[in-house]
């Protein structure tokens, strides 16, 4: 059963990349601007996707490494001249570090230590960010930040720059869809079912949590560092504690564990409120009130609930005839 | 040194808030398993709901407080309990503790668009004048908050250690099996637990709507202090979260006076990362394995 869902994950996640390539066509730069930032967030979705959906793990920072990898860019492009590439690489392989630096002292102790460490360590990030004028530029921000230049093609305006989103988000989908695959992932898998058998196969308990903790942190500084060229100027003010928890609650949205779930989180956090523009600034309330429907009738979030539809509609036809086998 | 004692009783009396809302996070903790990230939003929320009925509704302050403290306590101590805790606690803690987040969410923003986002004037119990004793002026407020929650808390422990019922309640914290078999209606001891808590955060809001102002934001802060407090005291003791909320309201209030106002916050962050790493039961805790 396995190989052939992850194989539909394959196969959806490159399709839904040539969708969303030519997708923007006639949607002007307002909407492009928001289906980037669909696949922007959903880039640090699934990072925490690895830490909680696959690990287990409550990291309350996503969106502070999100902005550790934004101003992370923003400096090395604007005030170093560096290309987006390297910042690019720099931004996750800083927020790799941080995670393990963070993630070390608090699983040494007890998992849900993480959630307490990783509360301090967003606050402090807002307060570096907000206080540190001379680097980051205050609540002033760091405008200006330049759109990268891949291959010689200049990726300044929406669309060019969204299909750039577009190749980059499908990369690192495919780099965590192939590690979810591997023996590594098989061993976060496990952790999270059963930690204890897990650690009496062998599975090195601590080093695959803090290894999971620090990949998904990367993976926020990658998102970070495709935020900052999108909007072209970043504050301390979208990566506050309140944005961590709403990532995590897109994570749960969508269908923690679920690879696409994702996708389908950051759907429902991302572009729903532009639907719900009606309800003026309710959105965060029913957003957040959907999530609470959605942990008290299926915990596994939207994909759960689609699931356990289609198991049910695939069953009908057989009537009365017990189940002949787990589908699950 | 006069300074320095000032400080010393400002730090008291914000640490005894905090020490109100951690200690109702530890019991609601010890009862439940669960953590409840919004605890700085129910500090927030009875301060707004008091001055709703007042402005909205056009109460006098008295009705309004007694209004709003039970209407709180009926929507998140009982109906939190019953609509959110009890039909999400079989799938585990992880998605309660997830949940408690996404409430945070609806108190805050639901207290900012269905209220006010400005920081709004509360009624104080005391007057707001300072006295002069042995050359330390001394703010009124302070002292009352002092008071009032030194009062609340010893009222909760000899409750708790002396009466059948906060006994009951201990044993069905410890050992919720056991004590069923005991015959301890274990379901209303938890329930009991919620209620308290709900309790203990309106009168936090009050003692700290008139200095702090009360504001849709003012959970942040406190809900972070409230967990700092409950984590450096020890996460299984009421007296724990009470030295806990005192220590970190002192440093809190000594730190914004001697090292940077604008790192103030920073210090009882590092003081709970010291914390994690050198004693992780906390400072008066006692060592267990409990998974969350």
């Amino acid at each position: 059963m396995n190989t052939s869902r992850f194989d539909a994950v394959f196969a959806t996640l490159v399709l839904g990349a040539v969708i969303l390539w030519f997708a923007p066509a006639g949607m002007g730069r307002y909407g492009t601007y928001v289906l980037s930032l669909w696949l922007v967030t959903a880039v640090a979705v699934m990072g925490l996707n690895l830490t909680l959906g696959i690990a287990g793990l409550k990291s309350l920072a996503q969106a502070a490494f999100m902005g550790i990898g934004a101003y992370a860019t923003a400096l090395l492009t604007t005030k170093a001249g560096i290309g987006w590439l390297p910042a690019f690489a720099i931004s996750g392989a800083l927020c790799f570090a941080v995670g393990l630096l963070l993630g070390f002292p608090a699983l040494r102790v007890k998992a849900h230590y993480l959630a307490f460490v990783t509360l301090a360590f967003s606050t402090l990030v807002w307060l570096v960010l907000r206080n540190e004028q001379w680097l980051t530029g205050g609540v002033f921000g760091i405008s200006n930040i330049p759109r990268p230049m891949i291959f010689g093609i200049k990726t300044d305006n929406a669309l060019p720059f969204h299909r750039f989103v577009v190749v980059v988000t499908l990369l690192l989908a495919l780099v965590l869809w192939w590690l979810v695959r591997s023996p590594w992932g098989r061993a976060f898998l496990a952790l999270r079912e059963n930690p204890v058998r897990a650690a009496s196969l062998g599975v090195n308990i601590r080093a695959y949590t803090l290894l999971a903790f620090a990949i998904g942190s990367a993976y926020a500084g990658f998102a970070g560092a495709l935020y900052a060229p999108l909007v072209e100027f970043i504050d301390p003010s979208p990566f506050q504690l309140s944005a961590s928890f709403f990532l995590l609650l897109m994570v749960v949205a969508g269908g923690s564990g679920y690879q696409l779930g994702p996708f389908v989180g950051a759907l429902l956090g991302v572009v729903l409120p532009e639907w719900l523009r009606f309800t003026g600034g309710l959105y965060l309330i029913i957003f957040a009130a959907i999530v609470i429907g959605l942990l008290i009738a299926c915990p596994q979030g939207v994909l759960g609930l689609l699931e356990r539809g289609w198991i049910a509609v695939r069953r009908r036809p057989v009537g009365s005839n017990p189940p002949i086998k787990e589908t699950v | 040194m006069a300074e320095f004692l000032a400080y010393l009783i400002a730090g008291l009396a914000t640490g005894a808030i905090y020490a109100l809302a951690a200690i109702g996070f530890t019991l609601v903790w010890q009862t439940s398993q669960m953590i409840n990230f919004a605890q700085g939003e129910f500090v927030m929320l009875p301060a707004i709901l008091i001055l709703a009925a007042v402005k909205l509704a056009g109460l006098p302050v008295w009705a309004a407080a007694i209004l709003g403290i039970a209407a709180f306590i009926a929507l998140f101590g009982w109906g939190f309990k019953l609509v959110i805790v009890d039909p999400m606690i079989r799938h585990g803690v992880l998605p309660l503790a997830i949940a408690t987040m996404a409430l945070s969410i609806i108190m805050k923003e639901g207290a900012k668009d269905g209220f006010t986002a400005e920081a709004q004037r509360f009624p104080s119990l005391v007057p707001q004048e300072t006295v002069s004793f042995l050359g330390i002026s001394i703010s009124l407020q302070h002292i009352a908050i002092i008071i009032v929650a030194c009062l609340a808390i010893g009222t909760l422990q000899w409750f708790v250690t002396r009466t059948k019922t906060g006994r009951q309640m201990q044993a069905s914290a410890q050992n919720p099996n056991v004590a069923l078999i005991l015959g301890i209606p274990v379901a209303q001891m938890v329930m009991l637990t919620f209620l308290i808590n709900a309790a203990l955060a309106a009168l936090a809001s009050i003692l700290i709507s008139p200095i702090y102002l009360a504001k849709f934001s003012n959970g942040e802060v406190i809900g972070l202090f409230a967990f700092i407090a409950a984590i450096v005291g020890g996460f299984n003791q009421v007296r724990g979260a009470l030295a806990g909320g005192l220590i970190v309201g002192v440093i809190d209030s000594l730190a914004a006076a001697y090292i940077s106002t604008s790192y103030r916050l920073a210090v009882p962050l590092v003081l709970l990362v010291v914390i994690i790493l050198i004693k992780p039961e906390g400072l008066f805790g006692r060592k267990e394995e409990r998974g969350v």
